[in-house]
């Protein structure tokens, strides 16, 4: 059956890579417009500085704009309703002072980038250099200098959660300390950012390109900030080259942009550059650890004692804010293990450093490294294999749902099956056995694992707590047939390499049989699509999949009652199956009912929905704190103890995401994720020296995995349905990024236990493997 | 980021490109650009004037002689690579083409190019330094032919003034016994080398040639290395004598580097 074969489940071929493949995608760069003018920001050369003047040159004063420029435009404010949260106030353009490297100042705008680039270079900027608060640990003490220095100290926000904490001491017979960092890194989509923006006179409307994921959160703050109706701004978002979080912030540039547009009255251009995205993209990832892991004397996890700092950056970004990472350590540092007391205390800590945003992964990336490698050194000091330690703490699969000890509501799964099946496919009896003779080159074999939960799709009950600029509630779907029987699904998420344009096409083939070739997305634009906060935190698949379902049920229901009609049929009588409704006197396809409803109205049911077939349809799961898909990821390797060099020899995923809508997109995810938690665990950071300035500025520098530093990574399913989606699928774009650093680290840590060295920051480079090696307690040289 | 306006001219001859170069002191010289294009866009570079010398036939050309192979400046990696010029080192030098960057700087990127830049990570430097290459340099006043060692002084430093043309490099020809290894380690594929060894041991020619580059400045030649199967046990200790002990892990594998080049030879 067609549906059978192209619906939900099925490895349907990505519709949008025939574009993509081709170069015929169009991204925000491939916009022209009659007249448009190109824009090259001057950014702060200083981390830390008070603006002491900047001097335009006369003949450039037309085309350049600075803060006191900027009149009417609101500074952007992302705050949270956390009690204790200090409020940052981003000005789109620098004035009084500059607080990272990369910060806008000035706004130059000439026929070509190159052109503007030279105004730039003629703006003189006097700065008077403030200390850079460049270290977390050192922002946070006391004495720091103060990036706000309205503020008492550098923090955002500080939190704390204690369950039962103070009783543990006494029961525990084991426990290991760990002092733990993840380096600052700059998420690298292969299309930057950009921006166009110009004023239709004609609506008396901004109109905005820009590569984000977003657009009608962009909208919204765009309007708040502007002071116009929002009724004002349309949001277009392009195809649109990864975003990953990157895109996922009202940025300074669309509000430059599309003040000068209205300004200027000429449309005006700006495209990120990699050198930006490098330097003042450096936004994400920065984390500290100090974690106490208790266990009993069977190496049952008993309780886990924290306190994580989060470089947050300058600014509390739009719209997550400067806490979500921090916030989200405390609720999800417990991963998937059942312990009965825990204690977390979380910084939000303000630096001279781009603001904070979150990656694929979000906390989860950081939160798992520390967690996981923290387990494996007590399973190491209690003499057991990491393994054995975890299947004693794992939440079983009886247990579900199961409330953890933050309230995270597991839905659904069995966690020990899925580290057994990594545990068996990567054969760590047969690793176990090799480690027993020394390899012939002299490298070190290890193994490692490293699991994680993912929440995804969590909505209104989740975020309404956090009081940040937006909370998710439904999610809408518009959907219509054309006239000659096509589909047209409007959706306000973006899908920017997810791949929804096949997989919500899928959704609704299963429901209506529409063939896909007939399945049209509509995705970013303000003007075409019902309101959606935007594609983050994996939602889309549960929330505009959800909603897909719910508009296309009722369109078939009302498919079918005229096509009962015209079939002569009692409704109750009729199904819609394979694209047609077939009743006791024949068929009739879904196009011929659409060209009815359209075009001979005359043969219409007398009591027909007048609404037609066009339905808005909206879905919010029956409970909405989120899906919880999981993974177990299993790593060997080899070091080389004289350079640090390490090669994956092998690697496993066992991931469940509940039912899989397109076996082969979530492979793609998978892979994709994956390979930037490698990036993670082995090659990307972002150094700073000790006056805030970023030493990567190309990627020369900026060291990114290619091909050849990607193994070929093994993935087995599993499918435990959700029992809270309509399809029992689960959120899973982000896992494969969580947990390479803690299974790569903990693998190179069991190959260096002979010699007591441990890997504890990532990305474990081969410098760091090297000194660790040296100055571990069994150091040979 | 984009370069600033710069003049652009194609001279057909290395006289032309030498006038050009003598009348602007802060000309550039255009080759395949793998270096100088990313330094113009991030305006590193700003030059009035770049003299493109990729149509001088002359620079393309391949002389050989019955003890050397002269390859002229524009040859690309490439072009060695995929044996399209002769090889006097019988086949070093296509290995050490092949390992560089990636294959679409290979296609432009030249022999020229990347000793006149003299990055203490390029490949060439140290490959051209175990082979004792002889550089050629045309200038106002006629061509003058510098040792290899000599030419370089120093990172991005070299005796070349700004109306010179490096317009060759002559590279003796190993003997039929040679044997030969060559290991760089780098960060991932295609990135600049953090370090690397070249052996070289031709009986033939009498020579056994150790060096360790990717260093501060320039090779470093290892000396009194009499034979190669003895070698590996005294890297260390030349290398540190040599000036790279002031980091451990710069040492250890500068010192991996050599020990491999050595163990490719050996097995060779």
């Amino acid at each position: 059956m067609v549906a059978a074969d192209q619906g939900i489940g099925a490895r349907v071929l990505r519709k949008e890579d025939d574009r993509y493949m081709r170069g015929r995608g169009q991204y925000v760069g491939d916009i022209r417009l009659p007249g448009m003018r190109e824009v090259a920001f001057l950014r702060s050369p200083l981390a830390h500085a008070r603006i002491k003047s900047v001097r335009i040159p006369s003949a450039l004063r037309d085309r350049v704009f600075i803060a006191d420029d900027l009149a009417g435009v609101a500074p952007i404010r992302a705050d949270t309703a956390l009690p204790g949260f200090k409020s940052s106030v981003q000005p789109v353009l620098a004035s009084a002072k500059v607080r990272y490297v990369g910060e806008l100042v000035a706004m130059c705008i000439a026929p070509t980038r190159a052109e503007a680039e030279d105004v730039a270079a003629e703006i003189e900027l006097d700065l008077e250099e403030l200390p850079a608060v460049h270290e977390m640990l050192a922002a946070r003490a006391p004495g720091s200098a103060l990036v706000h220095e309205h503020w008492d100290d550098n923090l955002y926000l500080t939190t704390e959660i204690d369950v039962d904490f103070a009783s543990v001491a006494a029961k525990a017979a084991a426990s290991v300390t760990r002092e733990l960092r993840t380096s600052r890194q700059a998420m690298s989509p292969l299309e930057g950012r950009g921006v166009v923006a110009h004023w239709d006179t004609r609506l008396d409307q901004l109109v905005v390109y820009s590569s984000t994921q977003q657009p009608h959160i962009v909208r919204t703050g765009l309007a708040e900030c502007l002071g116009i109706d929002e009724g004002q701004v349309r949001v277009i978002a392009p195809d649109v080259g990864g975003g990953f979080g990157y895109k996922g912030i009202l940025l300074p540039e669309e509000l430059a942009l599309s003040w000068a547009t209205r300004k200027l009255g000429l449309p005006l251009k700006w495209l990120e550059d990699r050198r930006e995205c490098l330097i003042n993209g450096a936004d994400c990832r920065e984390h500290h650890y100090i974690l106490t892991a208790y266990a009993d004397s069977d190496g049952r996890l008993l309780a886990l004692d924290c306190e994580a700092s989060v470089d947050s950056g300058a600014y509390s970004a739009y719209p997550f804010s400067a806490c979500l990472e921090a916030g989200q350590i405390g609720s999800i540092l417990p991963g998937l293990y059942d312990f009965p007391h825990y204690r977390c205390r979380t910084y939000s800590v303000a630096t001279n450093k781009p603001p904070i945003l979150p990656y694929r992964g979000v906390a989860r990336t950081g939160v798992c490294f520390a967690l996981e490698v923290t387990l494996d050194a007590l399973a190491r000091k209690l003499g057991k294999e990491p393994t054995e330690l975890r299947f004693a703490s794992l939440v079983r699969p009886e247990q579900m749902p199961f409330d953890n000890i933050t309230k995270r509501h597991f839905d659904s799964g069995d966690y020990p099956e899925a580290l057994r099946r990594a545990s068996d496919a990567i054969g760590l009896e047969r690793v176990r056995e090799r480690q027993r003779t020394p390899e012939p080159d002299g490298r070190l074999i290890g193994i490692g694992f490293a699991m994680y939960t993912e929440q995804a799709g969590h909505g209104t009950s989740v975020y309404a707590s956090w009081g940040i600029p937006f909370v998710p509630g439904h999610e809408q779907c518009q959907a219509r047939f054309t006239p000659d029987g096509g589909l047209e699904l409007r959706i306000g998420a973006h899908s920017h390499g997810q791949g929804l344009e096949t997989t919500l096409s899928q959704v609704a083939h299963s429901i209506l049989g529409v063939p896909h070739e007939r399945i049209k997305l509509v995705h970013g634009d303000t003007a075409q699509t019902p309101y959606s906060t935007g594609t983050w935190g994996s939602r889309c698949m549960i929330m505009s999949g959800g909603a897909v379902a719910a508009a296309c049920d009722q369109l078939a229901d009302r498919v079918k009652r005229i096509g009962a009609k015209l079939l002569q049929a009692d409704p109750e009588d009729v199904r819609l199956e394979g694209g047609e409704v077939a009743g006791p006197t024949g068929r009739i396809s879904v196009g011929e009912i659409a060209r009815t409803w359209y075009r001979r109205p005359q043969d219409l049911p007398a009591d027909v929905e007048p609404g037609g077939l066009e339905v808005t349809a909206g879905y919010k799961a029956k409970r909405d704190t989120g899906t919880f898909s999981y993974a177990a990821h299993a790593a060997v390797v080899a070091v080389d103890p004289d350079t640090g060099e390490l090669e994956i020899l092998d690697y496993v995923i066992v991931e469940d995401g509940g039912v899989l809508v397109n076996p082969m997109i979530v492979d793609g995810q998978i892979w994709g994720g994956a390979a930037q938690g490698i990036g993670t665990a082995l090659y990307e950071e972002m150094p700073y020296d000790s006056r805030g300035q970023p030493l990567a500025s190309t990627l020369s520098d900026y060291i990114l995995p290619g091909p050849t530093e990607v193994p070929d990574i093994r993935i087995l399913h599993m499918e435990t349905p959700s029992p809270y989606t309509r399809f029992g699928q689960k959120g899973l774009g982000e896992g494969g990024a969580i947990a390479p650093p803690a299974a790569i680290t903990n693998a190179v840590n069991d190959a260096l236990e002979g010699s007591g060295a441990e890997l504890l920051v990532s990305p474990i480079t081969p410098r760091r493997i090297f000194q660790a090696i040296a100055e571990a307690p069994g150091a040979a040289r | 980021m984009k370069a600033v306006a710069f003049d652009y001219a194609r001279p057909r001859t290395v006289g032309g490109a030498i006038r050009l170069l003598s009348e602007k002191p802060d000309a550039k010289i255009l080759a395949g650009g793998q270096t100088l294009g990313p330094m113009l866009n991030l305006r590193l570079a700003q030059p009035s004037l770049l003299v493109d010398i990729t149509r001088i036939a002359e620079l393309a050309e391949v002389e050989e002689a019955p003890d050397s192979v002269t390859l002229g400046a524009t040859i690309t990696h490439a072009a060695v690579e995929d044996g399209r010029v002769p090889d006097p080192a019988r086949g070093l030098l296509q290995l050490v083409a092949n390992g560089i960057a990636y294959r679409a700087v290979r296609t432009r990127g030249t022999i020229g190019g990347s000793l006149a830049h003299a990055d203490p990570s390029a490949d060439w430097l140290s490959c051209f330094t175990a082979l004792e290459a002889t550089v050629v340099i045309a200038g106002p006043f006629g061509r003058r032919y510098v040792p290899i060692m000599e030419f370089m002084r120093g990172a991005l430093d070299t005796g070349l003034e700004h109306d010179e043309l490096l317009v060759a490099i002559k590279v003796p020809k190993l003997s039929t016994r040679a044997r030969y290894g060559y290991h760089k380690i780098c960060r991932k594929t295609g990135e600049f080398a953090e370090a690397i060894g070249v052996a070289v041991d031709d009986p033939g020619l009498g020579i056994v040639r150790l060096v360790a580059g990717s260093t501060q400045g320039r090779p470093i030649v290892v000396d009194g290395i009499e034979r190669l199967e003895a070698a590996a046990d005294c890297i260390e200790a030349k290398l540190l004598a040599a000036g790279l002990g002031d980091d451990a892990y710069e040492l250890s594998i500068h010192v991996a580097a050599v020990k491999r080049a050595i163990a490719g030879a050996l097995a060779a």
